[in-house]
């Protein structure tokens, strides 16, 4: 049985305070288990950046956590809520066991200091004890393994590649072998070529260091070539979760199909593209019901009414899944809330 | 070092241009230094003497204005620059010596606290944004919109007096003999207060507007999202990541304003009747003394030439970018 590392539970983000706010995240509960990569998938502005930021308390102003909590299992010792944590505890929880790569490679870097400055500093932040030699040392040996040669150190961001920072920066982010790594579209800003090189090498760290990787993409594709289990999101919910294979070869929100069917498959036959019509709801006006129902094929009168809730569906017997749809063979066995 | 050596070519090509500019100047303004010299000896001077001051001040009617050219950059080397009509037969040299060291210290001193002060307020203004340091905005930019001899004006009248701690114009105590003794120097200062908060206060409020703007700018960059993901101390993202960008275009401002040091306080100096170079200036142009004229101009575009040279050295040590590979 796996163990749960990260659990999100009936998270909720907010831009702004009072009637006016927006409701970027709504009710998420998501587990990330240990050593698995989790995929996080849906259209620009589904609130799926919103809740990296949110479960790392990094969200810049005016947005706001409104409730919810992160619970983290550390390896040894007690769990404990991160939203519960004061700021010095928070500035040590930061990277020693959650780590982030961030969407802009090329922004990630401070463009005044050298990559070793910017390597050695979290060290230094956090392993206080530990020798000069000693984080050069360690910041070598990971640089290494993202493949940047030893005297590559002493060069500035602007003397790296885009690939070369991103390394870098997936480098600076395994440097204290934190439990959780979240990606927030670290390969977006990259080419093709580029981007399976460092998924590639992504996996083959994971393997070795054991950790675990919660996975922000619109590439739908991507996630179902190296994630293990796959959660879409839409208009800040979470509307399907399932393993990779599962959704992949039979996704059962209508919205999952849709994205599945925008992205031309890395492997396997060829198929016709389709993309979703209609645009991401406004979230000043999210629509009754079921947020996907003005764009949904399938929607009909119920959809409109009540916002379906996320569980197993009744039609299959399996826990490793669960959707938020209303269509007959969707609906889940025990409605919560 | 290319780079650097393309600049000074560079410097050196403008302190040459700069120097013709000032040698061709007065031979193109109508009437010459000496009819006013003449002028100002009403007359009672023989025709070899008037002859002699053309020849004394380079403006030999006989020697062509290329030879004048070359004559006068031998006098530029070897810090010639002709006599003084006011002070005449002071050599403008040396009262650009005497007079060099007053402003370079107040101004000179007012302008780097200026500097420190209005960074560091910049700083922590940019970084608390919507504290209340906040309020600090409008205050400073409704100091920054007055004029300095203005408040200087305002500062004399409300401040200075007969009886009053700050004496309102001079550089020390008329009796005194300037030398390193205490009590000279304890006057000095005493007379150099209020200028000094007069520029201070006028100049301090630019330097936090544009340090916090910045801050402003560059706290919403990536590199300080991650610096905070990081989980480094607050005051080493400030410091460290923030405000060591957001410094780069206030670097630039500084050296600029170095180089305006020597001119650019000429009102201050006028208004406290401060012995400063600003000061000579205005009694040049009030005595048509051209030489003088010249002298303080030469000052004023050396030191901003050497400014801009110390702002790109600054640049170059501040910021990797624009250091060139190899």
């Amino acid at each position: 049985m796996k163990t749960p590392v990260l659990e999100i539970k009936n998270f909720h983000v907010d831009y702004g305070l009072g009637p006016e706010a927006v409701q970027a995240v709504r009710d998420v509960t998501l587990t990330l288990h240990r050593g698995e990569v989790l995929g996080l998938a849906g259209e620009s502005g589904s609130g799926k950046s919103t809740l990296a930021y949110g479960v790392t308390r990094l969200l810049p102003p005016p947005g706001v956590i409104s409730g919810g909590s992160v619970v983290y299992h550390p390896p040894t010792g007690d769990s404990y809520d991160v939203m519960a944590l004061t700021d010095a505890e928070l500035r040590k929880f930061r990277w020693a066991e959650t780590s982030i790569v961030f969407q802009g490679a090329m922004n990630s870097l401070n463009p005044v200091h050298k990559i070793s400055t910017q390597m050695i500093d979290v060290i230094r932040a956090h392993e206080p004890q530990l020798s000069a030699s000693a984080r050069i040392a360690r910041a070598q040996e990971m640089l290494k393994l993202v493949g940047i040669s030893a005297d590559r150190m002493d060069a500035y961001p602007h003397q790296l590649s885009g690939g070369m920072r991103q390394r870098v920066m997936i480098g600076m982010a395994l440097v204290l072998e934190p439990q959780v790594v979240i990606m927030d579209e670290p390969t977006t800003a990259l080419d093709v070529v580029m981007q399976s090189q460092i998924l590639a090498q992504l996996v083959e760290l994971r393997e070795r260091l054991g950790f675990s990787v919660l996975f922000i993409t619109h590439d739908l594709s991507l996630l179902v070539e190296f994630s293990d289990r796959i959660a879409i999101m839409y208009g800040g919910r979470i509307v399907e979760q399932a393993r990779s294979v599962d959704l992949y070869k039979d996704s059962l929100h209508p919205y999952s199909e849709g994205l599945l069917k925008s992205f031309p498959a890395l492997r396997g036959e060829r198929r016709e593209l389709a993309g979703i019509p209609g645009s991401p709801p406004d979230l000043r006006g999210m629509p009754t019901g079921c947020s996907f129902h003005p764009r949904c094929p399938q929607a009909f009168e119920r959809c409109s009414a009540e916002i379906p809730v996320l569980g197993v569906p009744a039609a299959r017997n399996d826990p490793t899944r669960s959707v938020a749809c209303w269509l007959p063979g969707r609906v889940p066995v025990v409605q919560k809330g | 070092m290319k780079f650097l050596l393309q600049r000074l070519a560079f410097y050196v090509f403008t302190a040459w241009a700069a120097l013709t500019i000032n040698f061709f100047i007065p031979r193109l303004i109508p009437g010459d230094p000496v009819t006013s010299l003449i002028n100002k000896f009403q007359g009672q001077m023989s025709t070899e003497a008037i002859n002699s001051l053309y020849v004394l001040f380079g403006l030999d009617k006989n020697a062509s204005l290329w030879s004048q050219y070359v004559d006068y950059w031998g006098q530029v080397f070897h810090g010639d620059l002709g006599l003084s009509f006011t002070f005449f037969p002071t050599p403008v040299a040396d009262i650009l010596k005497q007079s060099l060291p007053w402003t370079i210290a107040l101004v000179g001193i007012t302008t780097f606290a200026s500097f420190m002060i209005g960074t560091s307020l910049g700083v922590i203004a940019g970084w608390r944004r919507g504290s209340i340091m906040d309020g600090l905005l409008p205050v400073t930019t409704f100091l920054s919109s007055i004029p300095y001899f203005w408040l200087g004006l305002l500062a004399i009248t409300l401040l200075a007096g007969p009886n009053s701690f700050f004496p309102s114009s001079g550089g020390y105590e008329p009796g005194l003999v300037p030398g390193w003794t205490g009590s000279f120097i304890g006057s000095a200062i005493q007379h150099s207060l209020l200028p000094a908060l007069t520029i201070l206060i006028s100049s301090v409020s630019g330097w936090i507007l544009t340090m916090r703007n910045m801050m402003v700018t560059v706290a919403s960059e990536d590199y300080i999202t991650v610096a905070h993901a990081k989980g480094l101390s607050e005051r080493r993202v400030m410091v460290s990541y923030a405000a060591r960008n957001a410094l780069l275009p206030n670097v630039s401002g500084f050296a600029l304003s170095l180089g305006f040091i020597v001119g650019g306080t000429l009102l201050v100096e006028i208004v406290f009747s401060y012995p400063g170079i600003g000061y000579n200036l205005f009694q040049a142009v009030g005595a048509k003394d051209y030489p003088l004229m010249q002298g303080v101009f030469l000052v004023i575009t050396l030191s901003v030439l050497v400014a801009n040279l110390l702002a790109d050295v600054a640049y170059l040590l501040l910021d990797p970018r624009t250091r060139k590979e190899g």
